[in-house]
């Protein structure tokens, strides 16, 4: 059922597509010029939730009805493109905008058409300076040509564009986080409601996208909505970037139909585990969803069959985990990357994660005991649902499932470390036993 | 005018007397007129100062708050929040070893190790000649990992004699590791189709953890 027709990934490769002399060649921008010619924005806007093409952020939220949230009237409006793809194990959009840039500001210009937006923004992680010259080149030349800028080949419609580089914190992906680091801020969450959409970049009507949704635009209005539909399942619709990752002979980013069988996308798209060893686990939508096993192979990929099963599709992104590693360290190292990138604005993320960190540590050096596992449990339910953000949840949804669904391992490897422990670790030990004994009589 | 907001004012360093490199100067007019408000533009002027003087020394927020009307307390606060920004002395070469998860799974550990020994300095240092060596969280490349951002370009998937190779190439002033720069990486269907080759590109030895 695999659909055969690339959207995004048509003639990816093909040299200096990312100029627009070679974009326009195939065809680019000639969508945008008929979008102004003949479509009225109701009708594009319509087209676009007809397609029922879902965020490729990671939140699976419905593009079209989006952007049918923002107020109508005479107002600055803002777009901001999410292109600050920090979630580990997710890189497609570095790909579209290193080799395809025009597709995705083709998508922003009809996006805003839609939208009546005026103002454009695509704040792009500040590591990616090599995708970032790429996209400032393609904006420059879209403005010389007069697809950016105010009446856009006369059509009364204009909209602005700028490329703004962030500067490393995987916090700023979070839409609201983003808002306040393109206002010059500290990326730290905001209370929601209000939502974006009414109260969001300078406190203005704001649709927030991800690169890849964005990069889909001019191929369904170029195709109607009703037919992008018919590609992938009923409720998942369209093609998927998935950046598959890990212990795989063929990593890399694939375009594959929403509801494929995941079996497929990791035997035959990446080739299968590395010679010699087996799969244990894998993580289906980026280090934040809860990991699944083998035994969750046959699940089409799509949102809903992967929610079902307990984990999420998130950014598409697939990383596997074979049996030479322990998942012992696959926890520590997760949760080690959020206690990172906590901003530190709620307690629950702030404090959840760095005592996980802690705990996971205990468990990696032969310090704990099986009940530091429920303790592990028990924080990361706690995290969950109760901060401004869902950065916590991050941690604690894969953790607390790699407790969950591997807990003998954590089991073996807690009595494993501890038969190796030195002296110095007996010492921190009965130090902590000692202050634990000490806090209770006192 | 309150006191309060006079003494408040009088922390902006005055352009008079903080001198400005020209073009840094002219770059963060630029960028201001960019915005509906000028303070979006902390961030891109940061970086820019970083990229003039090394680090964001004092001098170099002063300028960025002379030119914004800024305080370099309020500029502070903001560099302070974001990984990339240098607040103590750095150096003029900078190798961010990717070490988050997909990296691990393929052996970015003792790659790190490796750039360590070959650098000469432990994650975070600056070794003699300039080279600045720390490990960071996802860079967003985990097809290439285990993988490496030198200077802005990535490149991998890395070995550990890579990593000794990364390192002479820096020191040599050459282009760092040629057939490993993920710019020359086709997409998966491709590359995987012609056994890990491209025109300029090569993984098909090493690469596995």
């Amino acid at each position: 059922m695999s659909y055969s027709d690339e959207l995004l990934f048509d003639n990816i490769d093909e040299p200096n597509l990312k100029s627009i002399e070679v974009y326009e060649q195939r065809g680019g921008y000639d969508e945008l010029k008929r979008v102004l010619r003949e479509l009225p924005p109701e009708t594009v806007l319509n087209e676009l939730q007809a397609s029922g093409l879902r965020g490729r952020g990671g939140a699976g939220f419905a593009m079209g009805t989006k952007a049918g949230f923002l107020p109508k009237g005479d107002m600055d409006k803002y777009l901001c493109c999410n292109a600050d793809e920090s979630e580990p194990g997710t890189f497609k959009d570095r790909e579209l905008m290193q080799k395809n840039p025009h597709q995705l500001i083709e998508g922003m210009i009809i996006a805003s058409f839609a939208a009546g937006i005026n103002k454009a923004f695509i704040y792009i992680r500040g590591e990616y300076e090599d995708q970032a010259d790429v996209l400032e080149a393609a904006a420059k030349e879209a403005y010389d040509k007069g697809y950016l800028g105010e009446n856009i080949l006369g059509s009364g419609f204009g909209v602005s564009l700028v490329v703004h580089r962030g500067a490393g914190a995987y916090i700023c992906g979070e839409e609201t986080a983003l808002l306040d680091s393109l206002e010059g801020k500290r990326g730290n969450p905001r209370l929601k409601p209000p939502f974006p959409a009414n109260a969001g970049l300078f406190q203005g009507p704001t649709l927030i996208n991800n690169v890849e949704t964005l990069s889909n635009v001019a191929h369904i209005t170029k195709m109607g909505g009703a037919k992008y539909a018919e590609i992938g399942t009923e409720k998942s619709t369209g093609t998927k970037l998935v950046s598959i990752s890990g212990c795989v002979q063929k990593p890399g980013n694939y375009e594959i139909e929403l509801g494929t069988p995941s079996r497929e996308l990791l035997f035959d798209l990446a080739g299968g585990p590395l010679p010699g060893r087996e799969f244990k686990a894998w993580f289906p939508g980026g280090s934040s969803s809860p990991v699944l096993t083998p035994a969750e192979f046959d699940l089409p990929y799509d949102f809903d069959s992967i929610a079902a099963a307990g984990s999420m599709l998130g950014s598409g992104a697939i990383i596997m985990i074979d049996d030479s590693v322990s998942m012992v360290d696959v926890a520590l190292r997760t949760a080690k990357f959020y206690k990172h990138e906590s901003c530190g604005k709620c307690t629950p993320c702030r404090e959840g994660t760095s005592w996980t960190v802690k705990m996971l540590q205990r468990v990696e050096d032969g310090l704990a005991t099986p009940m530091d596992l429920d303790i592990i449990e028990s924080v990361c339910d706690q995290i969950m649902g109760n901060c401004l953000c869902v950065l916590g949840d991050a941690m604690a949804m894969p953790v607390s499932s790699m407790v969950k669904k591997f807990r003998p391992e954590f089991e073996a490897h807690i009595e494993a470390a501890r038969l190796k422990r030195t002296p110095l670790d007996e010492a921190t030990l009965a130090d902590e036993l000692n202050l634990a004994e000490m806090a209770t009589s006192a | 005018m309150t006191r309060e907001a006079r003494r408040f004012e009088d922390t902006i360093p005055q352009l008079a007397d903080t001198p400005v490199p020209d073009d840094l100067k002219a770059w963060i007019i630029d960028r201001m007129e960019m915005y509906p408000d000028k303070k979006s533009a902390i961030i891109p002027c940061l970086m820019a100062a970083q990229k003039t003087h090394g680090w964001l020394s004092p001098e170099a927020v002063d300028q960025v708050a002379a030119v914004m009307k800024l305080t370099p307390a309020q500029l502070v606060s903001v560099a302070s929040f974001y990984d990339m920004f240098e607040l103590e002395p750095s150096g003029n070469r900078t190798i961010y070893m990717c070490t988050n998860i997909s990296c691990m799974l393929r052996g970015a550990d003792a790659v790190m190790e490796e750039l360590e020994r070959q650098v000469g300095v432990k994650n975070g240092g600056v070794s003699e000649d300039g080279i600045f060596l720390r490990n960071f969280e996802c860079l967003g490349a985990c097809d290439i990992a285990p993988m490496a951002s030198v200077d802005g370009h990535f490149v991998g998937p890395l070995t550990v004699e890579d990593a000794k190779t990364l390192v002479e190439d820096i020191r040599a002033g050459r282009e760092v590791l040629a057939k490993k720069q993920l710019s020359r990486r086709p997409v998966a269907a491709t590359l995987w189709q012609n056994g890990g080759r491209a025109e300029g590109y090569d993984v098909s030895e090493g690469g596995e953890s």
